[in-house]
């Protein structure tokens, strides 16, 4: 690059050849440099475009120098320096590829489903516990109806308690009058629900167990509740006021379980790979699935507070069916046809 | 490829010394952060985080008190409303977003941990992507707020001896950097990241240039015998003193090495520096002189 260039001055009277060798380079060092320093503080419109370009190169000269001066130079200060810049160039230079809305828009196209098509295993298991559980916790309150108080947070249940009237119980299904308090209610749901579903998550690093015993216990709840409003007959009711939000949020509580037991079955059973990287792959893939939880958590939650309490019984079953078959629909073929597979 | 084994560097006995082959070949020295940055990183943060929240809650409260005339009929609860829901969002936001927003950004390290010099990096040398850094942040709730829950309902006696066996299961879990060499913690394992020292650049001028002094000495000539003396440890020690340039550190140098090379009368009433600093020049046109033929002298006991 250098080397039509005439050489810079004191080149010549330099008394050593590494001092030489710095003094014909330093310029293309200062000038990755303050490339490096721009793009680390964010700003790369300040960049010209010729320096864009020349990066890749000026980093390669940067580790061929550094290469060379280790061979034929003994000051320190130079090499830490070279050291440092070529660090940094290798930070930038196989950085991220795309930013983040690009990422997003992969995201929703071909990463989220084809993330939660490769778990297909630990969705079933997912599913298994969660039946599991939801039976469970009917037939533990049909035996005794004093489990419900054991299985049901006191906060749920409010007035939906063993022995309540079956009016009572019908009025806690009814709608609400106007949208007063919805927006903030919708906004605590929200909360409440991701950070569940994150825990569901994080704790799949304990070869899954956790989750799992998760999943299990907050169906249990469900199953609770479920016999309890089918004893006072309003069991169709229930259903239908539950499904508006509950096929989504319900999905995405699997979503999150399966994401935990895929970790912890990937570090269980690596198979051929060491723990480390097993534990790595499956990882990434269950990150992208949270995120997607997420979102999930949000629409769920906006659900519940405006649509489950504005529609009536046939508008509460009829939206939660439509969802639950998007969502299915969304996760079984999105992606598919570009035959893209799952990082 | 070319692996150096020279006195610079991450020496041997430096544990937190790793190594990352760049495509370029090139063997790229890293240093692994200690736990006490990392630990006062994660406190800077979250003291950022927790201002960050307080001063929402303040922003939003005023605005509520004052602009939107909260309580003042129906319009007024709407958007008390709105503003409540919107503060809850921004909230979560902050608290589950800020590690990841700005570890997937050019510098790949919050403002906490680039206080203290750090930054994340792919275990494998790879590309750090957008996934790694979400995996590893998702996974505080398990390593920070769960033990901490945990640890407020075990020392209050309300989970009973179950919440104290989970306190202590959880304990571990957050305990595990302390557990492995790389100092990884269980974010790390599942992403395949770890968090290295950010490199730190300054290039200082040369010491074999014209000289720095203004002193006007005679220059010094040293015989070969002179200079078979020292090996490279002692060069870069010189160097570091030389760049120092404490006075006090610059003449005791001055004088043993003057002792050494029985040059004492010599050199006593010279410019230290300039004494320092031919001795420097000449002293490295052997070593590197000797290097390229691949005689390497490693110090001064051979």
């Amino acid at each position: 690059m250098s080397a039509a260039a005439p050489l810079p001055e004191g080149a010549a009277q330099a008394a050593l050849r590494s001092e030489r060798f710095r003094i014909e380079r330093e310029a293309d060092w200062r000038r990755l440099e303050t490339i490096l320093a721009e793009m680390e503080k964010g700003r790369l419109r300040r960049i010209s475009d010729a320096d864009l370009m020349a990066l890749p190169a000026l980093y390669r000269t940067a580790a061929s120098s550094l290469a060379v001066a280790r061979e034929i130079s003994l000051e320190e200060a130079m090499l830490d320096y070279l050291e440092g810049l070529v660090q940094r160039a290798w930070f930038q230079v196989y950085g991220p590829r795309s930013g983040a809305v690009a990422w997003f828009r992969n995201f929703l196209r071909t990463g989220w489903p084809g993330a939660v098509r490769a778990m297909w295993l630990d969705l079933c298991i997912a599913l298994a516990m969660m039946v599991v559980g939801a039976v469970s916790g009917w037939l533990l309150v049909a035996r005794n109806s004093d489990w419900y108080h054991a299985l049901v947070p006191q906060q749920f249940a409010e007035t939906r308690v063993p022995g309540a009237s079956r009016d009572v119980l019908a009025q806690s299904l009814g709608t609400a009058d106007g949208a007063g308090g919805l927006t903030a209610f919708a906004g605590i749901l929200f909360t409440n629900n991701a950070r569940v579903a994150i825990l569901a998550f994080a704790l799949g690093f304990v070869f899954g167990l956790p989750s799992a015993m998760l999943l299990i216990h907050n169906m249990a709840v469900l199953g609770a509740m479920l016999w309890l409003f089918s004893e006072a007959g309003l069991g169709f009711e229930f259903a239908a006021w539950l499904s508006v939000h509950g096929t989504t949020e319900l999905l995405a509580i699997l979503l999150a379980g399966a994401a935990g037991i895929h970790i912890g079955r990937s570090m269980a059973f690596p198979g051929s790979r060491s723990v480390l990287e097993s534990a790595r792959e499956s990882g990434r893939r269950a990150a992208v699935v949270m995120v997607g939880v997420v979102l999930m958590m949000m629409a769920a939650a906006l659900l519940e507070a405006f649509a489950r309490q504005l529609l009536g019984t046939g508008g509460r079953l009829a939206l939660g069916t439509i969802m639950l078959a998007a969502w299915i629909g969304y996760f079984g073929w999105a992606g598919r046809a570009r035959g893209a597979t799952p990082r | 490829m070319t692996a150096p084994a020279s006195p610079f560097g991450p020496s041997h006995d430096d544990r937190r010394a790793r190594q990352i082959v760049t495509p370029e070949g090139v063997a790229l020295p890293f240093r692994v952060a200690s736990r006490t940055a990392r630990i006062a990183a994660l406190l800077l943060d979250y003291a950022i985080i927790l201002a960050a929240s307080l001063a929402s809650t303040f922003l939003a409260a005023i605005l509520a008190a004052n602009v939107l005339g909260i309580g003042q009929g129906p319009t007024g609860n709407w958007a008390g409303e709105f503003l409540f829901a919107g503060w809850l969002v921004l909230l979560f936001a902050v608290w589950n977003g800020y590690f990841i927003v700005f570890e997937m950004g050019p510098r790949g390290a919050t403002p906490g941990k680039r206080a203290n010099g750090l930054r994340v990096a792919a275990h494998d040398g790879g590309r750090l992507s957008p996934e790694a850094v979400i995996a590893r942040n998702l996974l505080r709730q398990v390593e920070i707020f769960l033990p901490l829950v945990l640890l407020a309902g075990a020392s209050s006696g309300q989970g009973g001896a179950a919440g104290l066996a989970a306190f202590v299961w959880f304990a571990c879990i957050a305990a595990i950097p302390l557990l492995n060499r790389d100092a990884l913690r269980a974010g790390d394992f599942v992403a395949g990241t770890w968090v290295v020292e950010a490199p730190r650049t300054r290039l200082p001028d040369s010491l074999t240039g014209p000289p720095a002094s203004t002193v006007h000495s005679p220059g010094f000539g040293f015989t070969a015998a002179q200079l078979e003396v020292y090996g490279e440890k002692e060069l870069v020690t010189l160097e570091r003193v030389l760049r120092s340039g404490d006075a006090r550190t610059l003449e005791a140098v001055r004088r043993a090495i003057a002792r050494k090379l029985e040059m004492g009368a010599e050199a006593a009433g010279k410019d230290d520096r300039a004494f320092l600093e031919a001795y420097y020049t000449q002293l490295r046109a052997r070593l590197e002189g000797g290097m390229r033929l691949g005689r390497r002298k490693r110090d001064k006991h051979g």
